[in-house]
């Protein structure tokens, strides 16, 4: 395998989060809970459910590749011809937790085109104002 | 936040400004009055954000006889399309939600 067809890109978020990993693991697979805070969905907390995450821009096709309750959930994210793997981890740190995604697995320069395309102009720009409200 | 980003932030965040520069980067290169029939504001005011547009590399100005032409710089949002960025500030922003989420829910 070279280098440059399969050079991927992957983002990592982090943050310590002061409720328990039980708490957190309910809100990241309970379908009702996950559109509070993700997108509306038809999740189901079972390895390879199908499902779909559906957000204004359109939706992502996704499938449930690991499942460790309390620690660990991993499903694939297909969106606009893309694959990716989400994978959120949950590490308890005191009485909190340490909440972690990483999303994995496009190709670089395919992942540059989807941004744009998925995104477009006025989308983006919402989004521009959302996170310099928040900077 | 780097700098870049912050001033580019600052310059698309006023909902006329946006609109304006959304509007050179659908429609080309337009004239201020063209934009000011457009914009819902006097064309002084559309010809200063058209100034400050301009101060953050989003928009480049041609004069033509008595017109100035005003076109969008899409290369400048080029930062801000990265798509490393754009994930990272979506799972920010959905982990904020998340956080406001476990506010509300019972133990």
């Amino acid at each position: 395998m070279t280098s440059t067809a399969t050079e991927t890109k992957t983002v990592v978020v982090e943050r310590e989060i002061p409720h328990p990993p039980a708490k957190i693991w309910r809100a990241i697979t309970t379908p009702h809970l996950i559109e509070e805070w993700l997108m509306k969905n038809d999740f189901a907390p079972k390895l390879d459910h199908h499902f779909k995450l559906s957000g204004d821009w359109g939706h992502a096709d996704c499938k449930v590749l690991k499942i460790e309750p309390d620690c660990l959930l991993s499903y694939t994210w297909d969106a606009m011809g893309l694959k990716s793997v989400v994978t959120l981890t949950l590490t308890p740190k005191g009485s909190g937790t340490h909440l972690r995604v990483e999303q994995a697995g496009f190709p670089k320069e395919a992942a540059r085109a989807w941004a744009g395309a998925q995104y477009g102009w006025t989308s983006f720009l919402e989004k521009l104002e959302q996170v310099s409200a928040r900077a | 936040m780097p700098q870049t980003h912050d001033a580019l932030f600052r310059s698309l965040a006023d909902p006329t400004r946006r609109a304006i520069f959304e509007r050179l980067c659908r429609k080309g290169e337009q004239t201020v009055g063209a934009l000011t029939g457009h914009a819902g504001v006097s064309q002084p005011a559309v010809s200063k954000h058209l100034a400050q547009l301009k101060r953050a590399g989003l928009v480049r100005d041609r004069q033509d006889g008595r017109q100035t032409h005003y076109a969008a710089q899409i290369a400048a949002l080029a930062p801000l399309i990265d798509w490393t960025s754009q994930m990272t500030g979506f799972w920010e922003s959905k982990f904020d939600a998340l956080e406001n989420l476990l506010k509300r829910m019972d133990q």
